[in-house]
């Protein structure tokens, strides 16, 4: 299983669309970055201004890397699904259309073993996505802003974060977040196995995500309690849950702790109840697939 | 001998339409094996089958004494393949390819191994290079080298010599020659290339609309009698009433102008010249046409075979 793992990541990473995520995110973080850099104060002023007449708001102190990080992954975490259709849309429907699915399947591999192995190696190249996203929006934020305590807006109150208490909210979101890109990488590969090319699962991928966010992000009453609680992409944001913290009778933020853990991990089990269905459904289909192409 | 291929009863429906019909046939060990068909008769979906692509509607197929869907894994460890065209991995380079699928076959990889096969099927050279630098015949020996690296006791080619050059295709039968006769390597082989499998198989089978014509050796096939023979003289109206008044009226097929198409011994040509040459007839060319192409066309197609020749 591991010799067949290195094989397709190999095939993956040789591939140079594969990169085409990397820049892209690359380029939409450095974009950010600059302009917070160079114009911060007014981004944060206009963040701000239902509260700035109530309080004193020290804005240099505000605008730290870790700020910049959370601006960074709650503007981006909604589009990179589209980016990791890319490639898992790709990994079965790809070699189908290449020809060379028929030689894969009559080497001495079972079917389950092939697209187990296939899926695992889309989920690595989400979760390197993520940690390029990881390097670049937290690390080099954190190089260029410095780091201080952390003040996230809520509705009409802010929450302050103490510096030492934010890093590993961090890395919290950033495995949470790896469970929910993994979960459009299994419906873009479910979707690549019923394709003999990769448009297909590509598109339908990202239209069903634009589809689903648009409805979990909806107000509208007949939804809220019946469909949106089982929507995947009501849940692809409960990360965010990891930056709320509890708060002691007079305001202040309780150190290391998370406001409602229990609704992120049912956020969490109901993403993993997704990735199940959609694999274990991609092995059905595949295991009675006539291999035409 | 063993069999190294048993199928027994096999049929493929897809949805109405029936791909493959109640076919049977068995490979020997070392035997190369020759399986013919017009485009559409079945073949492709018979070696899919084969190679466990496509599930059979009915049927058994058994290799090396396993049956394929109980045993998969073993029975693909000794199979190596072509499937018409030998599409690979476009942006990784020839060894890069092989080297891949030598490790999904189960092989302890030594680069040593690799080039010496890329070697033996004249890509050394270029090994290094990406595969969609290569020409058409290229690919389709990377895709023979990619069949053959885990030196497999069975090996299934579809159509290996489609895009080849003349001199790849010689290339290609001498190599097959030498897995056969020399490595003891059973082989199984389609082609539309009938001359090509004339020179190779042992054993050809025929399929027509799924079902089996016809299955025998080359010898077998190729009876004299069975011969296809063109007379063209310079009086063809005389030579159609003396015709008409003997017995080789009974094996005439077809007259076009001044050519007459006989099925018949060849033996019995001189026969049938002098007895031309003696009423006056002037006979300018008599050729015997005796081809696995013509028995092939005759069985598949009896009329175009005919009408080929007249034209």
């Amino acid at each position: 299983m591991w010799k067949l793992l290195q094989i397709e990541l190999f095939k993956i990473f040789s591939k140079p669309r594969t990169y085409i995520s990397f820049v892209a995110l690359a380029a939409m973080i450095l974009i950010i970055q600059i302009g917070l850099k160079f114009d911060g104060e007014s981004y944060l002023q206009l963040m701000m201004s239902g509260i700035s007449d109530s309080f004193y708001i020290p804005y240099e102190m505000i605008l730290n890397g870790y700020l910049v990080a959370f601006v960074i992954l709650n503007a981006l975490l909604i589009h990179v699904p589209l980016l990791i259709a890319l490639v898992a849309g790709d990994t079965v429907a790809g070699e189908a259309n290449m020809g060379t699915l028929r030689l894969l399947v009559t080497k001495p591999v079972s079917r389950t073993e092939l697209m187990l192995v296939k899926f695992f190696a889309a989920v690595i190249y989400t979760l390197s996505l993520l940690l390029w996203m990881a390097i670049l929006a937290l690390v080099l934020s954190i190089l260029l802003f410095g780091t201080n305590d952390m003040l996230i807006a809520r509705n009409t109150a802010m929450e302050q974060i103490q510096r030492s208490d934010v890093l590993w909210r961090y890395v919290a979101a950033f495995g949470y977040a790896g469970v929910a890109l993994s979960t459009v990488a299994a419906l873009a590969f479910l979707l690549s196995v019923m394709a003999e090319n990769s448009i297909g699962p590509i598109v339908a991928t990202i239209s069903i995500v634009i589809v689903l966010t648009i409805l979990s992000e909806m107000k509208i009453p007949l939804y809220d309690d019946t469909v949106k609680p089982w929507l995947f992409t009501s849940h692809m944001l409960a990360w965010k849950g990891f930056f709320y913290s509890k708060a002691t009778e007079d305001g202040r933020s309780i150190r290391g702790s998370i406001e409602n853990l229990p609704a992120i991990l049912r956020s969490l089990a109901i993403l993993l109840t997704y990735i199940v269905v959609f694999v274990s459904s991609a092995i059905i289909i595949f295991r009675k697939k006539d291999i035409l192409s | 001998m063993s069999s190294v291929i048993q199928v027994t009863g096999l049929s493929k429906y897809f949805k109405d339409m029936k791909a493959v019909d109640d076919l049977s046939f068995s490979v020997k060990k070392g035997e190369v094996y020759g399986f013919l068909g017009q485009n559409g008769a079945g073949k492709s979906t018979t070696i899919r089958m084969l190679l466990s692509l496509i599930t059979p509607s009915r049927g058994t197929i058994e290799l090396f004494g396993m049956n394929l869907f109980t045993h998969r894994k073993q029975i693909l460890r000794q199979l190596g393949a072509v499937i018409e065209s030998p599409d690979l991995y476009t942006y990784l380079t020839g060894y890069q390819n092989l080297s891949l699928f030598a490790r999904m076959s189960g092989m302890n990889v030594e680069k040593k191994t690799l080039l010496g096969q890329l070697e033996r099927v004249g890509l050394a050279e270029r090994s290094e290079s990406k595969v969609k630098t290569y020409s058409q015949g290229m690919k389709q020996r990377l895709g023979i080298a990619v069949a053959l690296v885990h030196d497999p006791g069975l090996i299934i080619l579809d159509e290996p010599t489609n895009g080849l050059d003349p001199q790849g295709i010689a290339d290609i039968r001498n190599l097959i020659l030498d897995l056969g006769r020399n490595r003891g390597k059973t082989v199984l082989i389609s082609s539309h290339l009938l001359s090509e499998i004339e020179l190779v198989a042992d054993r050809v089978l025929i399929i027509d609309k799924g079902k089996k014509m016809m299955e025998g050796s080359i010898s077998e096939l190729l009876d004299p009698s069975r011969s296809i023979v063109e007379l063209q003289t310079l009086n063809p109206d005389n030579a159609a009433q003396i015709i008409a008044m003997t017995h080789w009226q009974s094996f005439l097929q077809k007259r076009r102008h001044d050519q007459f198409i006989f099925k018949m011994n060849k033996q019995d040509i001189p026969q049938l010249t002098a007895q031309l040459a003696e009423k006056g007839v002037q006979i300018l060319r008599v050729q015997p046409r005796h081809s696995l192409e013509d028995y092939f066309l005759s069985l598949t197609s009896p009329n175009q075979h005919v009408e080929a020749f007249a034209n």
